[in-house]
């Protein structure tokens, strides 16, 4: 198998001695519609890779932001199959911009993980992080993904130590997702400091990319995560960008602002020049 | 086949009862689980841990809770003798406290002082601050908000206490969200706190710990019935919100073939309109809050907000253990109306002169059936696990009478 479009992304921002900006959106927020726009919107003003929200009922790693924004979605009727074909969509016109889907495991075992594997790839969908499916948990998807070629991201935290970071690696790809904070989306931000050496230590242990998100808000903030991670992923700032669209009725208004952000966003990173 | 060889094996290493329980947890938690288990694993083997457990439920909670010859229901119905396990009247009023004792003790034993807990009808709640009250232990109770609305008495208790309330908004404001936000703040206090779960659900190794602190319920009915009638009973019967006061109940029976395992849902406003509690007879399997168990779901896998009169049984889920009793035909699930409920509530509190918890009434309800299938030279336990105080207002309410 050639090069998946991940690790093209992460390729292209080393050869220009940068970081990646990895931009989440919930998918249907406000509607299906601002999210596409929202997807073009990012990708023309400099994420490196997307991820697509699902929505589910009982986001329990997710703060207020991320859980109205999936309430926003759910009550105009999103489901994971719009999500699939919103991917799909975006794909026809873009084939390099990975596309990650980032949910929980209700929604992908109840539409049976095989299904969901193949409906994903056959999108253009990259991989995916399902937050409530540790390394002990998703042995059934990994095998699939092996076979669609998609990658499995998992998720390292302040609790994980050398031992785990060894277990989170097992049959990981793509990158490993460093949560910066112990706590969920949208709450206080991490100082980078206190976690650069258990960024270095997950990077040395799985042999992967490293991107830090959670509490990352602003340029000032994400040029500071570029100088110890591969990448920097923002999500609650852009998830607050269409709820500010939904509570005025302006949906138009969305995309616009969370591509503003993404420009603010990567002309912070890109200051930051990568050995 | 050698059931006692068989059962004996749930959970398994990976906390699977058959195809359900697991970890199904954020990255963040999944080191805190396995500390989890491994410290309980300790705990089980020191002799001074089960002796400091014993001591406090003979002379605190007032252990053990008798079993009683319920003879006037027995006679209304006319079928199998009918006896009461008496857990409504332990310290607290409820089964909930066998297990916050054993929770809280684990806690101390790993040097955590703030405990959260979620909590429906409040009896959770109250058990858990409780135990904290006398263990001068931080305590945090999430309760949904419509719950605080239903359960006002409660919620006093828990403040005199010193437990704080935090009234969860999220969802429709009942169990499941407050289940939500505990596991929220866990994922944030991660270091300082210890997670106490009040039924036999969520991520392994919680159902195997809730099920072993409450399996003193049908430890002890087993010994008191052979005790009275010396023979073991045709069947026992708890109701299910999560399935702990079930779970402890059955547990000690599961090896004894002849005895049936009968648990009654919550069926709200009937299971044909959707607006019900009853996982196992209106639900397929799924994940939330940490295992695989049925839910009640979309046909997109969301999650469906249960409905039920009874705060306690009020959860769109159930313990992992049922479900597997459940697929393996080792146990059987019935399911019982809010109006049925109320009907069991006033026959019991006049026929026996006992006030039920509406989640106890569940089972009442079904009791009649079950007795006259048995006939006359049945016998069988009903888990009375939680007295009826907390209620009366509610009940009152539905029986459109001001108080
Ligand atoms: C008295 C009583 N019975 C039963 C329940 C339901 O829980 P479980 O099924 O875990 O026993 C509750 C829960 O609050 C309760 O208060």
């Amino acid at each position: 198998m050639g090069r998946t479009r991940i690790e093209g992304a992460f390729a292209e921002a080393r050869r220009e001695n940068r970081a990646v900006l990895v931009a989440y959106l919930m998918a249907g927020d406000p509607d299906l519609e601002t999210s596409y726009a929202a997807l073009c919107a990012l990708r023309d003003n400099g994420a490196d890779i997307i991820e697509l929200g699902a929505p589910f009922t009982d986001p329990m790693a997710d703060g207020a932001a991320i859980q109205k924004a999936g309430l926003r979605a759910l009550a105009n009727g999103t489901k994971l199959t719009d999500v699939i074909a919103l991917a799909a969509r975006f794909r026809k016109d873009d084939q390099t911009t990975p596309l990650i889907l980032m949910g929980y495991a209700n929604p992908v075992h109840s539409m049976g993980y095989e299904t969901f594997a193949d409906a994903a790839a056959t999108a253009g969908i990259d991989g995916s992080i399902i937050v409530d499916l540790p390394p002990e948990e998703d042995a059934p998807l990994r095998e699939l993904y092996t076979r669609h070629g998609l990658s499995v991201i998992r998720l390292a935290t302040p609790t994980t130590d050398e031992h785990r970071a060894a277990k989170v690696s097992e049959g990981a790809s793509g990158f490993i997702y460093f949560v910066a904070v112990t706590g969920v989306t949208g709450a206080g931000s991490a100082d980078p400091a206190a976690i650069a050496g258990q960024v270095a230590m997950v990077k040395r242990v799985s042999g992967l990319p490293v991107c830090v998100g959670f509490g990352v808000k602003s340029g000032a903030q994400a040029a500071e995560m570029a100088k110890i991670a591969d990448g920097v992923v923002v999500g609650s700032a852009f998830v607050e960008k269409a709820g500010d669209a939904h509570a005025t009725g302006r949906f138009k208004a969305a995309a616009p602002a969370m591509g503003a952000l993404a420009r603010e966003l990567r002309v912070a990173i890109d200051s930051v020049r990568k050995a | 086949m050698d059931l006692r060889n068989t059962w004996d094996r749930w959970p398994d290493a990976n906390g699977r009862f058959g195809e359900f329980g697991g970890r199904y947890v954020a990255e963040t938690l999944m080191p805190l689980v396995l500390e989890l288990e491994a410290e309980y694993r300790k705990a089980r083997q020191d002799p001074a841990f089960a002796a400091e457990m014993q001591d406090l439920w003979t002379h605190y909670v007032g252990r053990p809770s008798p079993l009683y010859f319920a003879e006037r229901l027995t006679e209304h119905f006319g079928g199998a003798k009918i006896y009461f396990k008496r857990d409504e009247l332990n310290h607290t009023g409820a089964h909930k406290i066998n297990n916050c004792l054993g929770q809280v003790l684990l806690a101390r034993r790993m040097g955590k002082k703030r405990i959260i807990a979620e909590t429906g009808a409040g009896q959770h709640g109250v058990a858990t601050a409780t135990i904290c009250a006398r263990f001068g232990l931080e305590c945090v109770v999430f309760m949904g908000e419509t719950d605080v609305e239903r359960q006002k008495p409660n919620v006093f208790r828990m403040r005199l206490l010193g437990a704080k309330i935090v009234p969860v908004s999220s969802g429709t404001g009942t169990l499941k969200d407050a289940m939500n936000e505990a596991l929220r703040d866990w994922v944030t206090n991660v270091e300082t706190t210890f997670y106490c779960i009040g039924t036999a659900a969520g991520p392994h190794p919680y159902p195997e710990i809730v099920r072993d602190f409450q399996s003193v319920i049908g430890r002890e009915a087993r010994a008191q019935i052979l005790e009275r009638e010396g023979r073991l009973p045709d069947a026992v019967m708890a109701c299910i919100g999560g399935g702990s006061n079930a779970i402890g109940l059955f547990h000690p029976f599961i090896d004894d073939e002849g005895v049936r395992l009968i648990g009654v849902e919550a069926a709200g406003y009937g299971i044909e309109t959707g607006m019900h509690a009853a996982a196992l007879n209106g639900g397929r399997p799924g994940i939330l809050h940490g295992n695989r168990t049925y839910l009640l779901q979309t046909e997109d896998g969301q999650i469906i907000d249960a409905h039920s009169i009874s705060a306690g049984l009020d959860y769109p889920g159930i313990g992992p253990e049922h479900a597997f009793l459940r697929d393996m035909g080792r146990a059987e699930y019935l399911s019982c109306t809010d109006d049925e409920a109320l009907e069991a509530f006033q026959l019991c509190t006049r026929l026996e002169g006992i006030i039920p918890a509406l989640e106890p009434a569940h089972a009442i309800a079904r009791v009649g059936e079950v007795a006259k299938d048995l006939g006359k030279n049945g016998l069988m336990i009903l888990n009375l696990c939680g007295r009826g105080d907390k209620d009366v207002f509610s009940v009152a309410k539905a029986l459109g009478v001001d108080v």
